[in-house]
């Protein structure tokens, strides 16, 4: 590999190697890149050297959500395949230089990435970065095995549904003890909890037992941040950025409360808070 | 007005609808995903049954079925005789009428939820483990 070269890199290295988290659901379409894009900015926020992966090599979105997307010139499957140095593959983030995103190819398929070489790298970037996190594609083969191979913890996102309950079970089991599970529950809409139409968190979490890292509310904030290209996590006036900040601290150690239910925004909050 | 009286006549929210659906279908994944727990099942009853009767072991078969408000088990266990009178211990053993191969699905009953849920958490270990 090249030598440390620039800046943020060059910087020393952590004092401990970096932790792995693969994000991943089995269901597609829970929000796994979304809460890879967030939770990563949250923690790099904090001040944490982070790295994201997007693991979905076919259908990279990763950068995309992240506002990277005229960035990206090498993928991660150049990097593996030795036609592009790391360095020169790495994005950094607009307003957070201590955030980088090693984008997926879009033109190759998941079963070209060698898994022995995946797991090679996530170890060279865990021995320069605190976080290294993955975005894992949907479904449960080889993308799949091969996003989780380098990993020793999990944040497994589950939408408050029948199927993604059902999916998040099944993926809880493939992942195994060796992985530290934790659990998001996302796009909950607090006022169909009430009446009864829709599970609730302790439903959810009945069935997967797992410990709660937060509860991200379904609002039109995550969908607009997403147009924009800037990660809800980066409005400091958000509850659910602040939801997404308060999951970085768990992760880091520093926050020790419990993740609250989201609740419902209040018509004057509505009428003035808005984003657009 | 139509959404009211719905709810007046199905006063059963949807979310309760979902947490059962969930329940089921986890159930039967847990089972299906389970061999072991499949195969130590079906020893046992084969032994139990064998006290009876003379079971075709070789060909004994035992699933697990989502019926429509509950999980099956269907147990085929093909009966080749009966065991002699003299070697049956208890007296009050069931006479049996159809010599055939017998089906019995047995159904598990829907009212103690807490206790079927403690099974599925078992056999979801098993899974896990």
């Amino acid at each position: 590999m090249h030598e440390l070269r620039e800046e943020p890199l060059a910087a020393p290295l952590p004092a401990q190697r970096g932790r792995c988290i693969v994000v991943t659901s089995g269901k597609g379409g829970v929000g796994k890149t979304t809460t890879t894009a967030n939770v990563g900015v949250a923690l790099a926020a904090s001040g944490a050297r982070v790295v994201l992966i997007d693991a979905d090599v076919g259908l990279r979105n990763l950068d995309i959500v992240l506002g990277l997307e005229a960035r990206v010139r090498h993928h991660v499957l150049d990097v593996l395949e030795g036609h592009a140095e790391l360095d020169a593959a790495l994005v950094s983030h607009k307003r957070l230089p201590s955030l980088k995103l090693l984008a997926a190819s879009q033109t190759r398929e998941k079963d070209d990435v060698d898994i022995a070489a995946f797991r090679g790298l996530v170890d060279q970037l865990r021995g320069r970065f605190d976080y290294v996190l993955i975005d894992c594609p949907a479904g449960i083969e080889k993308g799949f095995q091969t996003a989780i191979a380098g990993a020793d913890e999990a944040i497994v996102v589950c939408t408050p549904e029948v199927s993604a309950v059902r999916d998040a079970d099944r993926v809880v089991g493939l992942l195994g003890e060796r992985v530290k599970i934790t659990l998001i529950v996302n796009r909950l809409r607090p006022s169909l909890v009430r009446r009864g139409k829709m599970l609730s968190v302790d439903d959810v979490n009945a069935i997967l037992r797992l410990p709660l890292l937060g509860v991200i509310a379904d609002e039109p904030g995550v969908i607009v941040s997403t147009n924009k290209g800037e990660p809800i996590a980066l409005d400091a006036a958000s509850p659910t950025g602040d939801a997404y900040r308060k999951i970085a601290g768990r992760i880091v150690g520093t926050d020790t409360s419990q993740p609250e239910i989201p609740r419902e925004a209040t018509f004057l909050g509505k009428l003035f808070g808005g984003q657009r | 007005m139509l959404e009211f009286l719905k709810r007046l006549f199905n006063p059963e929210p949807s979310s309760v609808t979902a947490r059962e659906r969930l329940r089921l279908v986890l159930l039967s994944d847990h089972l299906a995903l389970a061999p072991d727990v499949v195969e130590s099942l079906k020893t046992d009853l084969i032994a139990v049954i064998s006290k009876y009767v003379d079971v075709d072991a070789a060909h004994c078969d035992v699933t697990f079925e989502q019926q429509e408000s509950v999980v099956a088990m269907l147990a085929n266990i093909p009966i080749l005789g009966m065991k002699p009178p003299a070697r049956t211990a208890r007296p009050a053993a069931p006479p049996l009428v159809d010599p055939a191969p017998a089906s019995a699905a047995v159904a598990a009953e829907p009212k103690p939820r807490r206790r079927r849920r403690r099974r599925t958490n078992v056999n979801a270990a098993a899974v896990h483990g």
